[in-house]
């Protein structure tokens, strides 16, 4: 969510419950322009809140040239100071996956602990124990969930023929019809699907826009929540695999962005719920 | 010559012809476009022509095309925002008697509980709270209520709830016909395809009766103490929601379903969920009510009715404790014993007040004494009783190791107008804050239970045991045609042996 339409898009997006306080608003106001300032950032979004059992974490990422991959991300507890999260490799991803589990605590040096098995008949002769600070645990959700839960319509942002994602400046929106189809919504992360297509869908395709995967392709169906609020007038859709991740669009207006707040945990059991 | 140049002009003027001849797709001729193009290419001068030569017939090809205006632009689209807005009009127009009532109206005030909620980050934004507050007001207007508040939201996948809590004025409450006659219904298809075997031999009737099922508590008490009112966006009409039955809160315990957003649909569950969304629904709400009402200390406190006895009735009423002071915001914070639960806790059994279903229902003439020397007493089940009424949260158990309650206070920075806010994390979702001597609970979330690591879903029950396998009913080998003659040979001597003692009997006999 954009720190500069903070405010409106805010209202736009309660409708899950969660809103945030005037107070945080006003202190998110300021000091986001200050990160901005402080970091050289392009752009800097609100990217969401993580309760956790004792406190809660406000996140925000900032935005570089590419948008896809320049991307920091930043913590706080007041919103006023942040504090840079690691950036995640593939070897934090999994010993996270494995090692922590259940709610967030809310104290970022917080230690998840596992017991290691050992292989076979060897007397294994150190226990090894995987241990995970909750910071790493938070830099590995918010990258986890911006590459399975981020969304954006379909023409908001362009690859440039060196490969440089940017935010397409014409873009105006898409209409009413367009937006009530998954189709023209798309994950905002490197395509997965991309290269299975056959060459007669990759026709239909332009490659300046649909080089991520659209939401419609996703495995279940059922995922995703699309719906019109705010008197129909704003097309929400609502992820059900991370149960908190809102994402706003108003047709025939540029607007759109998401934001999550909700418990950081993935919703396993959805194949029991839909 | 002369032959040759008119050949030449033939040959021409058959080949302009062909140009000039427009296309069927479109109406457009090479001759023109040719030209066209070239008049183009005389004004422009583009450096490279015939590189680019291409796409300059393509735009002028663009260039020429008219589009009609299809006729499917004239008729108006009807836009689901249109609709929405026609209905949503409706909350805003001003009632036409100017009566006043003198009475206190139900309508609770939306817009207080919505600033207080705004502070504790809850809530839906303003503009919403007060299409809510609207329809909340056309519902008390429609029906004679006592007490409305709202309830909170919950989200289904293809539209959300917006529920109401409402207490009925005494006497005005509607009976509930409709669940006994779909009963009643159920049984005389049963028997009309008995009657059509009758033709035939009758098959046997199973004589399996299923557990009789525990009965729902009367409204106004227990699980079925208030009536909720939902309804999908505020401006649409509102629904009232059937009362529920313990089979439902239990299955509703098993089951980690989506809503869906229309009251009709089916719950596809196992175990089979007795019902469809509107009893799923309701019953959700009950549980999440009766878990996460809590109220500051001393808000509530019991009422003492004289002449019942102690055993029987279990407290279940509370009343507004007039003398009620407020308790600082930061002790409300730090404990939670300052926070209690104004709802009763629901049973294993699915009801409030546990009923004894080992007792069968008596005939009319029989004494109780007889009754009771009649039966044979099963194991008496021992009555399960839940937590009183009015417990402080502190005694809440831990569910997969997490605290039950969050509490923070809303602001830090101005903590001496700060209000306490109080979070659950066992049903993600509902929320409640206190700020001196207001308070209010809402729920705002799907509609379900933190099921901890995973849910999983409970297994079926073991098959049946069979009929053992003894002797009575194994089929027993014929016996083959040695062990027959071995038999009759057995039997012919043992004949003979009989005959034997009998000569000898006889002769004895004969003796004497």
């Amino acid at each position: 969510m954009d720190s500069d339409w903070l405010n409106y898009s805010l209202d736009l997006v309660s409708g899950n419950g969660c809103t945030l306080s005037v107070e945080q608003r006003v202190v998110l106001q300021t000091s986001l322009v200050i990160l901005k300032k402080n970091y050289n950032f392009h752009r800097v979004l609100l990217w969401g809140k993580i309760v956790g059992l004792k406190e809660d974490y406000f996140i925000a990422q900032g935005r570089g040239e590419d948008e896809m991959k320049d991307k920091k991300n930043l913590y706080s507890f007041n919103c006023l100071d942040w504090f840079l999260l690691p950036s995640v490799t593939d070897s934090m991803i999994e010993e996270v996956s494995t090692t922590a589990k259940g709610h967030f605590i809310g104290d970022p040096s917080y230690l998840y602990e596992r017991q290691k098995q050992g292989e076979g008949v060897e007397v294994p002769e150190q226990e090894a124990t995987a241990k995970v600070t909750e910071e790493n645990r938070l830099a590995v959700t918010v990258h986890r969930i911006d590459e399975e839960a981020s969304v954006v319509p379909r023409g908001a942002f362009i690859r440039s023929p060196h490969g440089l994602v940017q935010m397409n400046r014409s873009f105006c929106g898409l209409s009413r019809s367009e937006a009530g189809k998954l189709d023209n919504f798309l994950h905002f992360s490197v395509s997965k699907n991309l290269k299975r297509k056959s060459y007669q869908e990759m026709a239909d395709l332009n490659p300046a826009f649909d080089f991520m995967d659209p939401l419609s392709e996703d495995i279940p169906k059922g995922l995703w929540n699309l719906q019109f609020e705010c008197a129909s007038k704003v097309c929400v859709m609502r992820s059900r695999l991370w149960l908190g991740l809102t994402f706003y669009h108003l047709p025939m207006t540029p607007q759109h962005g998401y934001i999550y707040i909700g418990d950081g945990t993935k919703n396993l059991d959805i194949p029991f719920m839909l | 010559m002369d032959a040759q140049r008119d050949r030449g002009r033939q040959a021409a003027a058959a080949f302009k012809t062909l140009m000039l001849r427009s296309s069927s797709d479109s109406d457009l001729n090479l001759y023109d476009h040719l030209t066209r193009l070239l008049v183009q290419v005389m004004d422009e001068r583009p450096h490279n022509v015939v590189d680019v030569i291409e796409d300059l017939s393509l735009d002028v090809k663009r260039r020429a095309y008219k589009g009609e205006q299809s006729p499917a632009r004239l008729c108006p689209q009807t836009e689901a925002a249109g609709l929405m807005a026609e209905a949503q009009r409706r909350l805003f127009m001003a009632p036409e008697a100017a009566e006043r009532e003198e009475e206190e109206s139900a309508l609770p005030n939306v817009s207080e509980t919505g600033f207080y909620l705004e502070q504790a980050g809850v809530g839906l934004g303003r503009e919403e709270m007060q299409r809510i507050f609207l329809a909340l007001k056309q519902l008390v207007e429609s029906q004679a209520l006592q007490r409305c508040r709202l309830w909170g939201k919950i989200m289904g996948t293809e539209s959300n709830y917006i529920v109401a809590e409402v207490e009925y004025r005494e006497g005005e409450e509607e009976e509930e016909g409709n669940n006994e006659e779909a009963a009643e219904d159920g049984e005389t298809e049963d028997e009309t395809r008995y009657s059509d075997q009758n033709e035939m031999d009758p098959l046997p009737k199973s004589t399996y009766k299923p557990p009789p099922e525990v009965p729902k508590e009367a409204a106004g008490t227990g699980a079925n103490k208030f009536v909720y009112f939902v309804c999908n966006e505020p401006g649409l009409p509102w629904l009232k929601l059937p009362s529920v039955s313990p089979a439902q809160i239990n299955v509703a315990r098993q089951v980690h379903k989506f809503f869906t957003g229309r009251l009709d649909a089916p719950v596809v569950s196992y175990p089979p969920f007795p019902g469809n969304e509107a009893n799923y629904l309701r019953a959700q709400i009950a549980r999440i009510s009766a878990g996460t009402h809590v109220s500051p200390m001393g808000f509530y406190h019991i009422t003492e009715e004289e002449g019942d006895e102690e055993e029987e009735i279990p407290l279940d009423r509370c009343e507004v404790n007039p003398d009620f002071e407020g308790l600082p915001v930061a002790e409300m914070v730090e404990s939670l014993s300052a926070w209690v639960h104004h709802t009763q806790h629901i049973l294993q059994q699915g009801r409030c007040t546990w009923v004894n279903m080992a007792i069968k229902p008596q005939d009319e003439s029989n004494d109780e004494e007889e009754a009771e020397e009649d039966e044979e007493e099963p194991d008496e089940p021992e009555p399960e009783v839940g937590p009183p009424l009015l417990t402080p949260l502190s005694q809440d158990t831990e569910i997969f190791n997490i605290p039950p309650w969050t509490s923070k206070m809303s602001s830090t920075l101005i903590s001496e107008h700060a209000i306490a806010v109080l979070r659950s994390n066992i049903w993600p979702g509902a929320s409640a804050y206190a700020c001196g001597k207001t308070f209010e609970n809402i729920y705002i979330g799907w509609g379900l239970k933190y099921s901890g690591e995973g849910y999983s879903p409970p297994v079926p029950p073991l098959p049946q045991r069979e009929y053992p396998d003894g002797p009575e009913v194994v089929e027993s080998l014929d016996p083959t045609l040695e062990e027959e003659l071995a038999l009759e040979e057995a039997l012919e001597e043992q004949q003979a042996a009989e005959e034997e003692e009998d000569t000898d009997e006889e002769e004895e006999e004969d003796d004497d």
